[in-house]
């Protein structure tokens, strides 16, 4: 299904309503430009399971780790990795094999690495503040 | 008193010596020294910590002319940081201290930032405000005294470093973009007529907090409705503007901060603190009561963890060092 959010508040939600499909083992890709929305999306996802965390940008810790009740979401972000044996080093197989769900901003730089049941969300800019946001299933 | 420090928390393995408060090595392996041990590592990953820790403190120990058996503390970064980086200098220093008995402590990697300050101005004294800025990190806190720290403010969510790179790459600068930023900036020729971004939505975010993502995404509009010679001609106003706007939220933050808490002594650490534009903005608001470390100081590296621990000991306030698995930066 494809949705259009007009503004950062939208974008949570849309986050808070996907934040119900994910189960322990998920690996959720975001694709888009930056400022498309991807950290916001998370954003929504988040807190709509936990309300006393904050969720920053994980570009420059590449991994940011979120206690949500029954799971943990484990925030990434490959926007600064340069290889994916840099992604074998964090142990980022590890992750995808755990007690959580992994959320990968700018996932698609590095394909190979991602399990083939991997859900792949679309985000790009339709201008006038708009973000089109688009998914695999109905939320 | 010898202390040896070791820092692992992110993308640089850094080893230093400090004799009490001087340094006396702070080596931080960087480009330079991948040839020294053969081809190149890459840049955030564990194995290479792991791989360059060890012979990295053997050379500072060399240079130095000191041996294990001199050193009296320990003092190891073991948070925030990537979990598996801490990992490796976290065990590193464990297995000194268990094989020689030598004292340790765990150091926040943001108290030793603040303790980067030290070198250069020792007569700096309790209380003052740190701003920490840098790649993974915005944020204000008051300083009570040694280990003693209260945030009153930090960002929401992009750190203002990682703003400054997300920029550059909209404008076609290589990572890490900061030092390309600030010189293009500096090269604008007719301060007329400036570009308006938003400082930050500063009124949308509540108390000394920070948030920069609205910022970048302003600059990716304004770039995204120009062609791109026009992008290129004016990319010392986009960068002025840019920078203009950052600095200005980082500098009425702690302004407020300074009216609320009444202290007028500011220290400006962490990787941005390189930022000349952002050093003379706060010199002029602080009527020169500020204070920086010096450019190599400023960046992640060991002496600071060291003289943080030094602190510490001194006080009575060493800690063990622990891994906390949730950790991150």
């Amino acid at each position: 299904m494809i949705l259009t959010t007009g503004s950062v508040e939208e974008t949570r939600e849309a986050g808070a309503r996907f934040a119900k499909k994910i189960s322990s083992g998920d690996v959720i890709v975001l694709d888009g430009g930056l400022g498309c929305g991807k950290t916001e999306f998370v954003r929504g996802i988040v807190e709509s399971l936990n309300r006393t965390v904050i969720v920053r940008s994980p570009s420059f810790s590449i991994v940011n780790s979120y206690p949500c009740g029954t799971i943990n979401l484990y925030h990434f972000d490959f926007y600064r990795i340069e290889k994916a044996s840099e992604l074998d080093e964090i142990g980022f197989s590890e992750y995808c094999n755990n007690d959580g769900a992994c959320i990968i901003e700018w996932g698609l730089m590095f394909p190979e690495v991602l399990p083939l049941n991997a859900v792949i969300i679309k985000f790009s800019d339709s201008g006038d503040g708009k973000r089109q946001i688009e998914l695999p299933f109905e939320i | 008193m010898i202390t040896l420090g070791i820092e692992s928390s992110c993308d640089e393995t850094s080893i230093a010596l400090l004799e009490d408060e001087r340094i006396i090595r702070n080596k931080i392996f960087s480009q330079q020294e991948h040839s020294l041990f053969g081809g190149v590592v890459p840049e955030i990953a564990s194995r290479a910590h792991l791989d360059k820790i060890d012979r990295l403190t053997i050379s500072v120990l060399n240079e130095a002319s000191i041996k294990i058996g001199d050193i009296d503390l320990i003092s190891v970064t073991d948070s925030p940081g990537l979990a598996g980086a801490l990992l490796v200098g976290i065990s590193f220093a464990l297995g000194i201290h268990t094989a020689s008995g030598i004292p340790i402590t765990g150091i926040n990697h943001l108290e030793g930032h603040i303790c980067s300050v030290f070198f250069e101005h020792p007569q700096l004294r309790y209380p003052f405000l740190a701003l920490v800025v840098s790649g993974g990190h915005t944020a204000i806190y008051k300083i009570i005294a040694t280990g003693q720290y209260e945030c009153l403010g930090e960002t929401v969510d992009d750190a203002a470093g990682e703003a400054f790179d997300k920029v550059g790459k909209l404008l076609g600068f290589a990572y890490p973009a900061g030092r390309a930023i600030e010189q293009t900036a500096a090269s604008v020729e007719n301060s007329s007529n400036p570009i308006s971004f938003p400082i930050a939505q500063v009124s949308k975010i509540p108390g000394l907090n920070f948030s920069f993502s609205g910022l970048k995404t302003a600059v990716k509009y304004y770039t995204s409705s120009k062609d791109d010679a026009f992008i290129l001609d004016n990319r010392p106003r986009i960068c002025a503007a840019f920078q203009n706007a950052v600095i200005e939220s980082l500098v009425n933050n702690l302004w407020k901060a300074s009216e609320q808490t009444g202290i007028s002594d500011v220290a400006l650490v962490g990787g941005v603190a390189c930022n000349g534009a952002l050093r003379s903005a706060l010199k002029n608001r602080f009527n020169n009561r500020v204070y920086f470390p010096i450019p190599s100081l400023c960046t992640d590296n060991a002496a600071m963890i060291a003289l943080a621990g030094y602190y510490r000991n001194q006080n009575g306030l060493s800690r063990f060092p622990r891994l906390d698995p949730s950790s991150s930066l």
